[in-house]
């Protein structure tokens, strides 16, 4: 089957609904929005927690409500939709291959592409853990999905490894389950996760976090019957005569998670080192124009509520860029990371923009600081612009405002760098 | 339940056996103890078949890897399974490697290896641009291969089963009954089967099942770790670059796989449990210590998984045991298969097919071993998607004739919902999870099963009509999921509101 699009999305979850509302909002005609699930929404329907909302709705909401108030005004927009549809290919001159039960095989021409794949939770191969490999061991995501969407418990004592956010609030899920949750290990002496998850999911349920701890071995051979766990040094290596032996039957993995980029590649897009997602201006648009990328396959969001946020950016864009009325830059702004900085997103800007006032950059830090300052400096390491933060730490984003009356002509590189206030 | 042989095993071993036997119109069954065959140590190797230069060939070892390894390009092409000939290169990089390599050299030669090859100097690197800067010399052999071992184990099952033989899974044999120095059946944990002729093809247990028949010899289980890169570094390396071998084995190794994954390993220790493949944090220190003399750079942050396995050695003997048991009658040892085993398959299962004969003679002349005239020798191409991705006109007539072929179920190595139906449907069929992965891949790649699993789980509960909760990931005892939901709290009475503060 053939077919033409003004803007085809790929991926309906967050990222998205968002951009496919605001590209429309944005009079962007022909849209396509491919899902590869059953259901819109992408992992919010099995995020059935509360927490989401409050920074874009203003109230608290669960996943699948605060997936459901876009999929609702997606109804009423006429934007196509196809589920259970998977995308198999795209070429920078945005032809996208797909396939599903009805049409089989699909071909689509399309003027915009929209990467919005989300991410994948890190194995337990990505952290070398060592021992059998018997049933019981999951990713905190696939656990969330057996219970919130499947109905069905994995297991009935648990150790989790890693303080990301999923496994922390699975780590509660559980244990509302009835589940005995032993432990959560964090190799790291501070968690990844955002700090409210840790008060709200570990703190008020007694659940135990040992910071500079990791599983060393897993045991069992049908299925798990205990793990290893040890205290680990300054290079985070395991601490010999620490080693304690916890019994359980499940172990549960919240060490990270990856954007999913293998279509990125394959189109020859090229990706960050750091952020393992495409490499974007300020439009969220990646080096072969037209294409754009946003939510977590851009960079890992600590919440919807900013992945949304992200999405809208894009759906603007795209409706400049089909529009085709927008005004290089005589040569792009570079963003750099500076000191205790992992990542900036976007990595350059290249549009003048008027009546643009200022351009949000988000990054993520990589160790916690207390009292400091983001300093923006430019090449002659003049500082433009300064931010007071009280705490920055790697399990919550950063993001600060670039005031575009800093961005003259002769402006090439900016590093964001964190110093002690 | 009564048969004329009994093959105890489902490794590569006991599965090709049972595949040559089935030429003949008698009755086999073949017995396992796992939930799937190739699930001891036809899974957990490197998947390579030798050219045949590091054995003696007056040993057996030595005389059936030369006499199988021409052989492997028709039978995977009878059995659809990928076979690449890439040829490999043994590594030298000082004056003492030269010479070890032209000892090699001289052996193949004599074990009739026509086109060795040293090589040295910049062709080396022509061939292999990501090797170590600092090697010298290479021993070229390009007859070499790589084929997946336990996809062979599974098709020539499969082939084995088209053909009649019986394949019994979870059945463990605990004892065989012997009358007056005769065979007369196996005890299983299913009850008696009766027959008068067993073929001992049980690996690692392999000593265990002899004892039963007095046949004594130890077996000692020596492990080998592994580490499996992502699809992309598959290309790495060209061929598989082994280090200069040793007395106990063939060294750490680097290999792309038949899928495109780049594999290093094995290191090689001595362990006690026959039953534990598992990894450790030393040995996958070794493993990747030993790739980088070959290959510095490793992609390190695409490894896929690590794992290991297990073979059988006994302590002072350097060859396999494929012989008639001189004690018990109707009792056949196929032990002892190390490195060089899965290269040498094909003429195992042959010469056990004459030594069946021999013994058949003896025992059970009225048996006679007649070919079956409808002897099936191939099977039927099964088309998967990942292959069709540049034919993608072919697969929609494919989808137009069954929908389950457009649904796609794992992501990662693209497997459609009508390739997991047919795993589950095969001749010799997949149970579990993990049986599933070695057939058709869903789950084997990059997220391990992470997005895939819950809704293979739900193929198979639906497929095999059983409860989700029934469901595993390699047999009884392994499945994935404890309870439904609610119920746990259900039996504890924990009641959250009054405990804890939410």
């Amino acid at each position: 089957m053939k077919l033409e699009y003004d803007l085809v999305i790929i991926g309906g979850g967050p990222a998205g609904l968002a951009v496919a509302l605001e590209a429309r909002r944005n009079t962007v005609k022909d849209i396509l929005l491919l899902e590869r699930d059953k259901y819109l929404g992408g992992i919010l329907p099995q995020c059935i927690h509360n927490g989401f909302g409050v920074q874009y709705f203003k109230e608290e909401l669960t996943g699948p409500e605060y997936a459901g108030r876009f999929i609702t005004k997606l109804k009423d927009c006429q934007i196509n939709v196809k589920k259970e549809t998977m995308v198999i290919n795209i070429t920078s001159d945005k032809r996208i291959i797909a396939i599903n039960r009805d049409d089989g095989l699909l071909h689509i021409q399309s003027k915009a592409v929209v990467l919005a794949m989300g991410c994948r939770e890190r194995t337990r191969e990505a952290i070398a853990v060592p021992g059998s490999r018997p049933a019981g061991i999951f990713t905190a995501g696939t656990a969330q999905r057996y219970i919130n969407i499947e109905g069905y418990m994995p297991g009935r004592e648990v150790v989790v490894l890693g303080s990301g956010d999923i496994g922390m609030i699975m780590a509660r899920r559980m244990t509302l389950e009835g589940a005995r949750v032993k432990a959560v290990l964090e190799i790291m002496p501070f968690s990844t996760g955002l700090i409210r998850n840790k008060v709200q999911c570990l703190d008020d349920f007694n659940i135990p976090l040992k910071f500079n701890h990791t599983i060393t071995r897993i045991e069992g051979g049908k299925r798990v019957e205990k793990v290893t766990v040890a205290q680990v040094d300054k290079n985070l290596q395991a601490i010999p005569g620490t080693e304690e032996e916890i019994s359980c039957d499940t172990v549960l993995l919240s060490v990270g998670l990856i954007p999913e980029n293998e279509l990125t590649s394959e189109a020859g897009i090229k990706l960050d080192p750091v952020t393992r997602g495409p490499i974007v201006n300020e439009n969220r648009e990646t080096e072969i124009e037209g294409i754009f990328a946003c939510g977590n396959v851009l960079h890992v969001h600590d919440l919807a509520d900013f992945v949304t946020e992200e999405g809208e950016i894009v759906g603007r864009a795209v409706g400049e860029y089909l529009k085709g009325n927008r005004k290089f830059r005589s040569q792009p702004i570079k963003i750099f990371p500076g000191d205790n900085i992992a990542y900036v997103v976007p990595q350059h800007i290249d549009f003048i923009v008027p009546g643009r006032k200022k351009i949000k950059l988000f990054m993520r830090v990589k160790k916690p600081e207390e009292r400091v300052k983001i300093n923006l400096i430019d090449d002659k390491g003049r500082v433009l612009t300064a931010y007071k933060k009280r705490i920055v730490t790697p399990g919550e984003m950063v993001s600060v405002f670039l005031p575009e009356v800093l961005l003259d002509d002769k402006l090439k590189n900016i590093t964001i760098s964190i110093k002690r206030d | 339940m009564k048969t004329d042989v009994v093959i105890i095993g489902g490794g590569v071993i006991g599965t090709a056996i049972a595949r040559e036997l089935s030429r003949f119109n008698i009755n086999i069954i073949l017995i396992e103890k796992e939930d799937d065959v190739a699930m001891g140590t036809s899974k957990g190797n490197s998947g390579i078949i030798h050219a045949g230069y590091n054995d003696d060939f007056n040993t057996l070892k030595g005389e059936l890897n030369i006499k199988s390894n021409p052989k492997f390009d028709k039978l995977c092409a009878d059995l659809k399974i990928l076979f690449k000939r890439i040829g490999s290169l043994v590594i030298g990089f000082s004056q003492e490697d030269f010479r070890k390599l032209k000892e090699l050299k001289e052996n193949g030669e004599k074990n009739g290896i026509e086109n060795l090859e040293i090589i040295r100097g910049p062709k080396l690197f022509e061939l292999e641009p990501n090797l170590n800067p600092q090697a010298k010399y290479a021993l070229y052999a390009p007859s070499a291969g790589i084929i997946s071992p336990y996809k062979f184990t599974i098709a020539l099952a499969d082939n084995a089963v088209i053909n009649g033989v019986k394949v019994l899974l979870e059945t463990e044999a605990k004892d065989i009954r012997i009358e007056e120095k005769q065979v007369y059946g196996v005890v299983t944990n299913r009850g008696l089967i009766e027959t008068r002729i067993v073929i001992n093809a049980a690996g690692l247990h392999a000593d265990e099942i002899a004892e039963a028949a007095g046949d004594n010899f130890k077996i000692n289980p020596i492990k080998g770790e592994y580490q499996l890169f992502d699809k992309q570094w598959g290309n790495l390396v060209n061929h598989i670059l082994f280090p200069i071998p040793t007395k106990l084995s063939k060294g750490i190794l680097v290999a792309p796989t038949v899928h495109d994954n780049l594999l290093i390993g094995p290191n090689s220790y001595w362990v006690k449990d026959k039953d534990d493949p598992a990894t450790t944090k030393a040995g996958t220190e070794e493993v990747c210590e030993g790739a980088r003399k070959l290959v510095p750079n490793l992609p390190h942050q695409d490894l896929v998984a690590s794992f290991a396995g297990l073979r059988a050695d006994i302590e002072g003997r350097n060859d396999f045991i494929i012989e008639a048991s001189k004690k018990i009658r109707g009792f056949i040892n196929v032990a002892d298969i190390e490195s060089p085993g899965l290269s040498s398959v094909p003429a195992i299962a042959e010469m056990v097919s004459g030594i069946l004969k021999e013994v058949v003679k003896e025992i059970s002349p009225q048996l006679e071993l007649n070919c079956q005239d409808d002897f099936v020798e191939t099977l039927v191409e099964q088309p998967k998607f990942a292959d069709y991705l540049d034919k993608t006109g072919e697969w929609q007539e494919i989808v137009e004739k069954d929908t389950d072929y457009g649904e796609i179920i794992c992501r990662c190595e693209k497997v459609s919902k009508g390739e997991i139906l047919r795993a589950i449907h095969q001749p010799l069929p997949a149970r579990s999870l993990d049986a599933i992965k070695r057939r058709v891949r869903a789950g084997m790649g990059r997220c391990q099963g992470g997005f895939c699993s819950p809704k293979v789980l739900k193929i198979l509960s639906e497929e095999l009509k059983i409860s989700p909760l029934k469901v595993s990931k390699k047999g009884p005892g392994s499945e994935i999921l404890k309870t439904k939901t609610k119920e746990i709290i259900k039996e504890t009475g924990v009641k959250f509101k009054d405990e804890v503060r939410v």
